[in-house]
């Protein structure tokens, strides 16, 4: 058994927390968020309110939980998208390798990456309007190329190996090899590329309810609590420094988290470094 | 060489067709007719009419589509719906922010990647080098709009060393006008300047340990030397890469960045554009940010073409 890298442990632990805490919101929250209470607004933290309150009187841990569901599932659904149809296309053109499909798929992927994703993101919400569905399909589109060309280029390498001949041998067709053979041997690429697309998934629905097109109110998301929070700063920076460190510890978790399940999963990597 | 730069160029223009045709599609598909949804609910039926006619829209779809077209690449983008002014003149008057404020923020970013990347690479495995590994970790996790909201409390509201945003423009000459770009400029290169000191680094190492560095030692350079006249060169090759890709990616991020600062920037002209659903100038303004990364990376890629001559025959 190799010993688990601690980055992998440490970003591991981090997401679990932020995960966690969002699902527990579906239960429990220390407040009702819905709620308005003005007689308490802008209570500073303390043993009662933990991070203390809004200019509503909502209680920022209880907001921080519930906006975490948003971003995380906007994220997940986005790479869900990715996965769903870049994967399949990739297996695809590994298939047909130099082939036509195969041009007219890669070539399609490399338009898409030409794109400023930013920037088409915002038409798309902006012209189906804003909310956290659009955002999902905004964010999941950029994802599909990426895991289109991992998986692609995962499954190149295995079609060379002898035992896809000899299931070539025994009668298999291509899209059987590639769903039998193929794909479970480039899951592990498509873990650690799904845990990178997520923690870019985050940023990215961060950005985009920051500027009014993700997760419309009253649904709170941490982009979208920046965003009301920007107001605030000058008197009450709490309300902007809290949320931001949600995303910043979530996206930090991932990142660790995908980097040391590359180094586990990938021995070339962890021979290198030794 | 000539056949790769066809290739590349029948590429480039293939994917601003299909650009446009998707820019186009978008603006089309907006539930309702577009004069009418600009214009609002109470619009009298005559006003909508009448900017029914102005923009255009009694022609077909591809007599539409062919106008605005011909209309970009002759410069004309036609005339913003809101501003009443011609949306090139608005986006040459708005690119007077972005351009240097992506700029500085590039010449930022690779100022202080290219050194810390060195330093980490060259300290491999020491106390330097993790710290820089960490510290670039975490500068790729912070979303630079709420890095930014941090500096103006920093900077503007205690230390008050900067304003908080706005732009003097810069007929108030160089200084002012670069000081009211410093913190943007720095938000934005923050997560650049981590993901290019990382490259940097595995670079670098990547380079050090091939057998030419080790001939050239052999011939007795010193490593500094060897690391100056041979790795470095080789090493900078990805690093001018993603250098290239950032400069777009600076120029689109540039727009939620120019909302924290108020910058009058074409981030700015297309938020505001959108909320006043001026279409025109959604359509042209998004079609040029699309026109310069495309360009951009295109550029990159001749550039390497003919640097290094082996990218040519992959292509």
């Amino acid at each position: 058994m190799t010993r688990l890298p601690a980055q992998l442990l440490i970003g591991a632990a981090l997401s679990a927390v932020l995960l966690a805490a969002a699902l527990i919101s579906y239960l429990w929250t220390p407040y009702d968020v819905t709620a308005l209470n003005i007689a308490a607004k802008l209570k500073p933290p303390s043993a009662e309110y933990l991070l203390g309150t809004d200019h509503f009187g909502r209680d920022l841990l209880s907001m921080l939980m519930e906006g975490g569901r948003i971003s995380i599932a906007v994220a997940v659904l986005a790479v869900g998208i990715g996965m769903g149809a870049g994967v399949p296309l990739g297996l695809m053109a590994a298939a047909n390798r130099g082939g036509w499909l195969d041009e007219v798929i890669m070539r399609g992927n490399d338009l898409i990456f030409a794109f400023p994703s930013l920037v088409i993101a915002i038409l798309i919400t902006a012209t189906f309007g804003p909310s956290a569905t659009n955002a999902i399909i905004a964010i999941g589109i950029f994802n599909i190329p990426v895991f289109a060309r991992v998986a692609r280029g995962g499954a190149l390498t295995i079609w060379t190996r002898e035992f896809i001949m000899a299931a070539r041998v025994a009668g298999k067709g291509k899209a059987r090899i590639s769903i039998e053979h193929i794909l479970p041997n480039i899951a592990n690429l498509l873990i650690v590329q799904g845990t990178i697309q997520f923690s870019l998934g985050i940023l990215a629905e961060a950005g985009l309810s920051y500027v009014g097109l993700g997760a419309q109110p009253p649904t709170a998301s941490w982009g979208r609590m920046l965003a009301d929070a920007q107001t605030m700063i000058y008197t009450t920076p709490r309300l902007a420094i809290a949320p931001g460190l949600a995303i910043v510890a979530m996206v930090l978790g991932l990142n660790l988290m995908g980097d040391g399940l590359r180094d586990l999963l990938d021995p070339r990597i962890r021979r290198a470094r030794e | 060489m000539l056949r790769y730069l066809i290739t590349r160029a029948l590429s480039l223009g293939l994917s601003l067709v299909v650009a446009s045709l998707v820019i186009f599609a978008m603006i089309e598909v907006i539930p309702g007719d577009p004069a009418s949804f600009m214009l609002g609910l109470n619009a009298q039926p005559e006003t909508v009419a009448a900017l029914r006619d102005e923009l255009g829209l009694n022609g077909s779809l591809v007599t539409r589509y062919l106008n605005w077209i011909g209309g970009l690449i002759s410069g004309d983008f036609g005339i913003s719906y809101t501003y009443r002014v011609p949306v090139a003149e608005l986006v040459l008057e708005r690119l007077q922010v972005s351009l240097p404020l992506a700029l500085f923020a590039l010449v930022l970013s690779t100022l202080i990647a290219i050194p810390v990347g060195m330093i980490a690479a060259s300290r491999r495995g020491t106390g330097s080098d993790y710290t820089i590994m960490g510290v670039t970790q975490l500068g790729i996790a912070v979303p630079n709009f709420w890095f930014a909201m941090l500096l103006v409390l920093v900077f503007a509201v205690q230390l008050r060393w900067f304003s908080a945003g706005g732009f003097p423009g810069w007929d108030q000459g160089f200084g002012p006008g670069m000081k009211a770009l410093t913190l943007p400029a720095i938000a934005l290169a923050l997560p650049q300047a981590s993901i290019l000191a990382r490259v940097m680094r595995s670079s670098l190492l990547d380079v050090l340990h091939q057998d030419y560095m080790r001939t050239a030692r052999a011939k007795g350079l010193s490593v500094a030397q060897a690391t100056r006249r041979h790795a470095l060169r080789n090493a900078f090759i990805p690093v001018l890469t993603i250098i290239g890709l950032q400069f777009s990616f600076l120029l689109a991020g540039a727009i939620i960045i120019e909302n924290v600062f108020f910058l009058p920037g074409l981030g700015r002209l297309i938020f505001q554009a959108i909320t006043q659903r001026d279409l025109v100038v959604v359509e042209s303004v998004v079609m040029l940010l699309v026109f310069a990364v495309i360009l951009v990376t295109f550029l990159v890629d001749v550039a390497y073409a003919v640097v290094d001559p082996r990218l040519r025959r992959r292509a």
